[in-house]
């Protein structure tokens, strides 16, 4: 427990003397091979959620087949109490796009698109116009690769890569089976690249600083640093860029009122951790992981209402075609009403803990798989709470 | 390109099966079944209610075998506790959101769900109830289907009916998490959208929240009435069908029984509505050389062709509703049902003293559209509904058993005379490909006065599962007044399925196709797969049925429609010649067009 706090300034970062096309020619220049090596050796893992190795991603990608690939930035961004990627796409867009080109120029894709939330739609202008500069550039450049903006539909699910895809597609926003994966059959059905937009503006950072600068920052199963976007009970909300691997407690020191009962790390779909596990948990992919959301509840919140909102929000955001996730949510939800209201008796929360169980291993997609953890956590430790 | 052989073992027995094989289909290699529900086999895979979900070595999640390629070494397990746990909750989870008053249901018996459940034993709900009162409200505007969303466990099988097998979309996915269903457009009523009725969705639904309309209960009574007179006929495809309900395998013939059945039931006369099918032929293979008449030797501009059949009403809907532009293409001939219930309640009803308001027809039809079709304006020209009620051979099934008859010792019987007679060529209507033969058989004996160049008068190339089929035939040494067809290649098309007909639709309106005549039946594999057949449903099935359709023609004394000696009889004491003035009013309707949606 030797990580101490530190707050970096990576991601929006601005100096002066740093012409940004630079760091693109700077790539360009290298051989895409080099490109996924130092990637790979970066250590860099997807921030969307799954933690994905992104130069592998890129590599399995590269190597496939084919004529046509396609580079997707995920701006779906609607995991409750993250909103880290709005502020990347609006103060430093130019560093997406750019991390988007090094992807397309790596593993071989002409085409580029920005799935952007229906809700950051204020934003869309803006960007087109940064956009529509840099494609000139690309231009210029020789580049045969170009990207452009969609609109999502507003359902937290189309965040799910497969069920962007769809949603791109003109169909319903509904996850898809896997295998195969996007590097294999994404967008179209075409070898695909879908990288969170804070991924996207690393790989742009790690070109410009070097692997080495990136690889000093955080652990060796969680490299260098992440934003986060804190809400809650904090007198200090707002986005901040961290390293990562540092003990949860040290964070509740610098953001909480002083009256941290628990943090909700990685959104309604993360975990709970209550103030008797702030000294032993960890924030990165040894301990818990995540998006970028760290929510605080002081004493005065009820963890029955906390609890019940996000079955709430997942009864409403599954996209409902398998069973576990649709049915599991509602059971859930009415379950812990039941038993608040004495029509089930405690012990019955043990028969949905076990439900969470086969939701977590036999839904189809990450929505359903990740209910079972809020649920768990908060049953677990503040089971008094969900009872009376 | 041949496929690699993949390795693997399932619950520790090896095998090995072609690259590409889910899990699924290698687990039922070497027989081990492992349960599903949404997956069907005319449908894509959609891996959406994850009953089939086994255990993978070494794999965090488990696979839902359905969508799940095999990979090399890979180690599976069918019905380990992991397993069982889960697919018990994910069995109690699917009850949970369904409206289980199974004894009360029109399914009861063959759901798969009830199966599944009963395998179970899935005794007192863990999990609480969560069907809602709204839903229970049934969709009854249809004559043809009932939709029930209480019952429904969205396993999609309905909506990738509509969509892939039918070209219709009339159903599909609404809504999210816990508000999400399947709905049609605007969750108005089944009777005011583009649904044709066909009732291939009843056919895949695994339980009870598509079924058909019943009239059932309306036919008992009618038989029970003394002041009734109640004829019954029965389509082609219903004698190759209806032994699959009554317990026996697929593909068997059981005419005699089926018409014996029909008689201890207490129907007044037991008629075929293959005589109407013969008769059929007759009027629109008629239709067809006055068309070509009038196309290639009057050069009259308002002729439509290629002409198309008529006899499927599912396909008829979709006309009015996908292609209006197409609807003079159509043949004016009603299908044979309706043929058959004018004549019923005016020529037959004064053969035999009875009044056409004493008469109720009742039909057996292996089809839900036709639930619809006699319910229609138009089909009342005996002045009173032509055709009062059509069972599907499932509900006929029902009846038989209702009425406690030992099926498999029942004796054979035979159709009633008149309008009992038949030949092959009526029999094979039952078949994709059916109408084609039987009016190719007919017009190219008018045209030529000899024989199709067939061996045995089998018309092979109009035959098969194929999608959509076409085939050329050179009209050769014609009779004098047919001398403009001499050495003409007379392009046929045939098309079964909905989107098939769908494709075939677009290739006539784009002018890329040249055909004369074209038959289209609404339903994959024709009637024999028609929407009130028994359930299950598949290719294999379809294709046995369709075995038996032939078998039954080859032995047929008569194989000609023209040659039905009642047909003949008919038009000599009572239409006078095909497309006559008579006939026309009786035997001819019109269509309309209708709303895309
Ligand atoms: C329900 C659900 C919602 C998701 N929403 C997002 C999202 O809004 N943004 C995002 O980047 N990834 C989201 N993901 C993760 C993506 O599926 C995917 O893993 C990610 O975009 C990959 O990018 P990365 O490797 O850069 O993290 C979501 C996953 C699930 C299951
Ligand atoms: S887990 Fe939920 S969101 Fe994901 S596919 Fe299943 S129902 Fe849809």
């Amino acid at each position: 427990m030797d990580k101490q706090i530190k707050k970096v300034d990576i991601i929006f970062q601005m100096d002066e003397d740093c012409n940004l096309l630079d760091i693109l020619d700077k790539a360009l220049a290298q051989p895409a091979d080099d490109i996924i090596l130092d990637l790979i050796d970066s250590g860099l893992k997807g921030r969307g959620g799954a933690g994905f190795l992104t130069g592998l991603k890129w590599k399995f990608t590269k190597n496939e087949d084919s004529d046509v690939k396609y580079v997707i930035c995920n701006a779906d961004e609607g995991e409750p109490g993250t909103f880290k990627d709005r502020e990347i796409l609006d103060k430093v867009p130019e560093k997406v796009f750019i991390g988007m080109a090094i992807c397309g120029y790596v593993v071989g894709a002409k085409e580029g698109y920005i799935y952007i939330r229906g809700e950051y739609n204020f934003l869309v202008k803006g960007l087109q116009k940064k956009l529509d500069n840099f494609n000139k550039h690309l231009k210029d450049r020789n580049l045969d690769f170009q990207i452009a903006i969609r609109s999502g539909s507003g359902a937290y699910v189309c965040g799910e890569e497969s069920a962007l895809f769809e949603s791109m597609e003109g169909y319903r926003g509904e996850p898809r089976n896997k295998p195969p994966y996007p590097t294999v059959a994404g967008y179209n059905k075409k070898p695909t690249v879908i990288n969170n937009v804070e991924t996207l503006v690393y790989v742009t950072m790690i070109s410009r600083l070097g692997v080495q600068k990136f690889k000093e920052l955080g652990t060796k199963d969680s490299r260098g640093s992440k934003v986060f976007s804190v809400s809650g009970d904090t007198p200090i909300p707002g986005i901040y860029e961290l390293e990562l691997g540092m003990p949860l407690n040290q964070f509740v020191d610098e953001f909480a009122d002083g009256d941290a009962k628990a943090v909700q790390v990685g959104g309604a779909s993360g975990h709970c951790v209550p103030r008797k596990k702030f000294n032993d948990t960890i924030i990165g992919f040894e301990g818990i992981p995540t998006g970028g959301s760290m929510m605080i509840f002081n004493s005065t919140r009820s963890m029955y209402n906390v609890l019940h909102d996000y079955l709430e929000f997942f009864t409403e955001e599954s996209c409902g075609q398998c069973t576990p996730c649709r049915v599991g949510c509602q059971q859930l939800l009415k379950g812990i009403e039941a038993v608040k209201r004495g029509e089930k008796p405690p012990s019955y929360l043990d028969d949905l803990k076990k439900l969470t169980t086969t939701m977590r291993i036999a839904a189809k997609c990450g929505l359903g798989q990740s209910v079972g953890n809020p649920f768990n956590s908060i049953v677990d430790n503040f089971r008094e709470e969900i009872i009376y | 390109m041949s496929k690699y052989l993949v390795n693997l073992k399932i619950n520790n027995i090896p095998v090995s099966v072609e690259e590409g094989t889910t899990i699924l289909e290698a687990a039922s290699r070497i027989n081990f079944r492992i349960p599903t529900l949404c997956d069907h086999p005319d449908l894509n895979v959609a891996g959406n209610c994850r009953v089939c979900v086994v255990e993978v070595k070494g794999a965090k999640l488990l696979a839902a075998a359905c969508a799940t390629p095999v990979s090399e070494g890979m180690e599976v397990f069918t019905n380990s506790e992991k397993v069982r746990t889960s697919r018990k909750h994910i069995i109690e989870l699917l009850l949970s959101e369904h409206n289980s008053d199974c004894t009360k249901c029109f399914k009861n018996g063959n759901c798969e769900l009830q199966t599944l459940s009963s395998e179970y034993r899935i005794g007192d709900h863990v999990f609480l109830d969560l069907v809602k009162p709204k839903d229970k409200i049934q969709d009854i505007s249809s004559p043809s289907i009932v939709k029930d969303d209480s019952k429904c466990i969205r396993c999609q099988r309905c909506v990738r009916t509509c969509t892939d097998l039918q070209a219709v979309s009339a159903l599909a996915v609404i809504n999210k998490g816990d508000q999400q269903k399947i709905s049609t457009f605007l969750g108005k009523p089944l009777n005011e959208v583009v649904c044709t009725n066909c009732g291939q969705c009843v056919n895949r639904c695994p339980t009870g929240a598509l079924t058909e309309r019943s009239y059932i209960d309306e036919v008992w009574d009618a038989i029970y009435d003394p002041n009734k007179f109640v004829v019954v006929e029965t389509a082609p495809a219903i004698r190759v069908a209806l032994a699959e309900d009554l317990g026996f395998d697929p593909g068997l013939r059981v005419t005699g029984k089926l018409v014996s059945a029909l008689k201890k039931i207490g129907f007044s006369k037991v008629l075929d509505t293959d005589f109407a099918a013969d008769l059929t032929i007759i009027e629109e293979g008629t239709e067809l050389l006055t068309r070509l008449k009038r196309a290639l030797v009057d050069n009259d501009e308002n002729i439509a062709l290629p002409l198309m059949t008529s006899c499927s009403p599912a396909w008829i809907k979709f006309q009015e509703h996908i292609f209006p532009d197409l609807l003079n293409n159509l043949s004016s001939c009603k299908s044979p049902q309706q043929m058959f219930g004018a004549l019923s309640k005016t020529y037959y009803a004064d053969k035999i003293n009875i009044k056409a308001q004493d008469m109720v027809v009742v039909s057996i039809m292996p089809c839900t559209a036709k639930k619809f079709e006699a319910n229609r304006p138009e089909m009342r020209d005996s002045g009173y509904q032509d055709v009062d009620y059509i069972l599907t051979t499932r509900e006929l099934a029902m009846m038989i058993r209702q009425a406690g008859i030992d099926f498999e010792k029942l004796e054979d019987e035979k159709y009633d005379s008149i309008l009992g007679e038949s030949t092959g060529a009526a029999v094979i209507f039952g078949a994709t490909g059916g109408v084609m033969e039987a009016a190719l058989r007919t017009a190219y004996e008018i045209v030529t006065g000899n024989e199709v160049p067939f061996t045995n008068l089998n018309i092979t190339p109009v035959r098969g599962m194929e999608g959509v089929r076409e085939a050329t035939i050179k009209i050769k040494n014609v009779k004098p007044e047919w001398s403009f067809l001499e050495g003409v290649d007379l392009n046929v098309a045939v098309a079964h399925g909905l989107a098939n007909a769908k494709i075939l639709m677009e290739k006539v309106q784009s002018g890329e196709a040249n055909y004369h005549f074209i038959e289209v039946m609404g339903c994959p594999g024709g009637c024999l797969g028609g929407g009130g057949q028994p359930i299950p449903t598949s290719l294999e099935i379809r294709k046995k049925r369709a075995e038996a359709i032939y078998a039954e023609d080859e032995g047929m004394p008569l194989r000609k429609s023209h040659d039905n000696p009642e047909v003949v009889r008919l038009y000599k004491e009572f239409l006078g010649e095909a497309n006559s003035h008579k006939a026309h009013d009786l035997l001819h309707t019109h269509y309309k067009p209708r709303k895309r949606y």
